[in-house]
């Protein structure tokens, strides 16, 4: 198990939280709420260790690419394969921008 | 057999995770969860032993309505560490159960519908999870004295060791051709009894065993539906309007006795053999 | 020094418990039930009681279920010996006691087990326990041996108080260790250091007791062949049950909830309790 830490510059918090996903084989869970204005932070517990660059890649091209409201996210991850993390992420999106049905 | 149509128009139940299981079950708007991820109560023994947690430890506690009745949903998530119980979600289970019963004592009719995707106790917590079990059959046995208490084994983790025993303390069990039910899990018995006994890997005679279609021709459970939330849904409120059965399965140990009598020991069983003999006999 | 004369230790505090009633010609082995479920009527604290214990019957006709497992035949008879009690005293004033005497070293293995529904059966005897606790009567188990996974969800685990002899041989747990260690992809004695800091996987008995699911933890001196002083005190511990159970108004299990190692089955339902009402 390994713990990482990563922040992104963002717009203002979102609105609302969102999850996605499971921590089952292969997949992981997304778990994301408002962040403080201007910064969203990824907090990643994983089963896999030794894969930092990997994260990092990743999550730069997701969350630094287009300009995003800032987040708080925490992932649990059990194994997923970066297409995985890129959609599961994209979905909590998908929910908070939707103005999710969370409470 | 369906049409195209037919097909087309069916949502698979089994293709969604614990929450929206439990959400398609409630009346639509009824949904509101307890203890959710975002409440973060984790297991501590997983994470003490280097495993990632799941933020709601793989149980969803759900209030809501059924049919306009004040009801309760506990949803196991198969997908994360099979669905095994450990003192949080244990806890969940058998917490919200409790609180259902104690509304009933004071004149509100809460009623209780199990999703069972589970291994039984999650080996990590062992005696925490083996306790928590015996909680769970515990307030089944109060809750069902008033209201129906519901299990369902949708499939395709399945409901197997002591989680068995608490779909066998159910009012009724609802199952479809992907559920298997049993207490001992195929790998478990291999190693204990060996292969001629029980070859874990021969996956047709495991189903003709376990299988929700078997269960439901030896009479083991109340119903077999097709993988369809409307069907569920449908069976659920059937169910609840029977209200809870005058003798639960649980209690025709007589007539249980009665088929073992009838059952020739120095065999080995075939499935065709326990269907007549619970035909017969239940 | 197995041999085929040697008693379980089941079968040997059953015997020992029913000694009182035999002396005053109380005591009563039940008819009617399996020779692998042992049914003794006998005093308890100078009232009547049922005294139930499993034990091996190498001529069970169940192959899996000859060593003391719980079987289909067990169950099943478990649910009848309780329920013969709960029907017999239903409508009068005073609940007898139920003792189940553990010894189970685990549910039956088996192919026939499977196909005939043994998690049906132990559901049996497990709802039967639970409804004759519900119901008012002093439930309490013993555990003078093993009590392993779903023979102890079967047999005992449902009683209002457990008590447990103080005894290396004696062991609560989910699954044995062999077997454990093969599902959790470690060695046993990886096993063994992990049970070290998790208590719950712990396999002694002290270490279960500090879950608070015990109500007694008791010390004896014989606990194969239990002598004149052992049974006194298991017995005073018995009658010191029954009074703390009959000083209760709670019939659920919750007695068993409150310890540090199990802070968390107690804050769930307090905040359970706290979002029930919208």
């Amino acid at each position: 198990m390994e713990q990482l830490n990563f922040t992104f510059p963002a717009l203002d918090p979102a609105s609302g939280r969102a999850l996605a996903g499971v921590v089952g084989s292969g997949d992981l869970e997304v778990l994301a709420e408002p962040g403080a204005a201007g910064t969203t932070t990824v907090s990643v517990t994983t089963s896999v260790t030794g894969m930092g660059r990997v994260w990092e890649a990743v999550l730069t091209r997701v969350l630094a690419a287009t300009p995003l409201p800032a987040t708080k996210i925490e992932i649990n991850d059990f194994g997923a394969t970066p297409g995985v993390v890129r959609m599961r992420i994209e979905q909590a999106f998908e929910e908070l921008t939707g103005s999710g049905r969370e409470a | 057999m369906m049409n195209t149509a037919e097909l087309l128009k069916r949502e698979s139940f089994i293709e969604l995770g614990a929450r929206e299981r439990a959400r398609s079950l409630l009346d639509p708007g009824s949904f509101r969860e307890l203890i959710g991820p975002f409440d973060r109560l984790t297991s501590p023994w997983l994470a003490a032993q280097g495993v990632v947690t799941q933020a709601d430890d793989g149980v969803v506690v759900a209030r809501g309505r059924i049919a306009g009745q004040p009801a309760v949903v506990l949803a196991i998530e198969g997908a994360y560490q099979g669905g095994s119980m450990g003192e949080v979600g244990g806890a969940k289970i058998a917490g919200a159960l409790e609180l259902a019963a104690e509304d009933n004592r004071r004149g509100i009719p809460t009623r209780a519908v199990i999703l069972f995707e589970t291994g039984g106790v999650r080996l990590q917590e062992a005696n925490l999870g083996l306790a928590a079990i015996a909680e769970i059959h515990a307030a089944i046995a109060d809750l069902r004295r008033y209201q129906p208490v519901i299990g369902i084994v949708a499939g395709t983790v399945g409901c197997f060791g002591g989680m068995s025993i608490a779909a066998g303390l159910c009012s009724y069990l609802i199952v479809t051709r992907e559920a298997r039910l049993g207490l001992n899990g195929p790998q478990v018995i291999e190693q204990e009894a060996g292969i001629e006994e029980y070859d874990s890997r021969d996956r047709p005679f495991i189903w003709s065993i376990t299988g929700g279609e078997q269960r439901f021709a030896s009479k083991l459970v109340d119903a077999y539906l097709e993988d369809d939330v409307g069907a569920m849904r449908a069976s659920v409120h059937e169910f609840i309007r029977m209200g809870a059965p005058a003798r639960h399965r649980s209690d025709r140990e007589a007539d249980f006795l009665a088929c073992m009598e009838r059952v020739d020991a120095a065999e080995q069983a075939r499935p065709e053999t326990v269907r007549a003999i619970y035909q017969k006999g239940l | 020094m197995a041999h085929e004369t040697e008693i379980s230790r089941g079968a040997a505090w059953l015997a020992a418990l029913a000694r009182d009633g035999a002396t005053t010609g109380g005591a009563a082995t039940v008819a009617g039930h399996p020779a692998s479920v042992q049914v003794v009527d006998a005093a308890l604290a100078g009232e009547p009681a049922r005294f139930i214990a499993v034990v091996p019957d190498p001529r069970n006709p169940f192959p899996r279920a000859r060593r003391g497992e719980v079987g289909l035949v067990e169950g099943w008879a478990l649910a009848r010996a309780v329920r013969e009690v709960v029907a017999a005293d239903t409508g009068t004033s005073r609940r007898r006691p139920i003792v189940a005497v553990i010894d189970v070293t685990s549910q039956a293995y088996g192919r026939r087990e499977e196909a005939y529904g043994i998690h049906q059966a132990l559901a049996s005897a497990a709802a039967a326990y639970a409804d004759a606790r519900l119901a008012g009567h002093p439930v309490i188990g013993l555990i003078v041996g093993k009590a392993m996974s779903g023979a102890l969800l079967a047999h005992g685990y449902q009683a209002n108080r457990l008590i447990a002899l103080d005894d290396p041989q004696v062991m609560v747990h989910a699954m044995g260790k062999a077997a454990a260690a093969r599902v959790t992809l470690r060695s046993v004695e990886q096993l063994e250091a992990l049970a070290e800091k998790i208590p719950p996987m712990a396999y002694d008995i002290a270490s279960f007791a500090r879950l608070g699911l015990l109500w007694r933890l008791l010390p004896v001196s014989r606990p194969d062949a239990p002598d004149a002083a052992d049974i006194d005190r298991v017995e005073r511990c018995l009658a010191e049950a029954l009074d703390d159970i009959r000083a209760d108004e709670r019939r659920d299990l919750s007695s068993r909830l409150g310890q540090p190692d199990r802070r968390l089955s107690l804050e769930v339902r307090e905040r359970l309790r706290a979002g029930w009402e919208a």
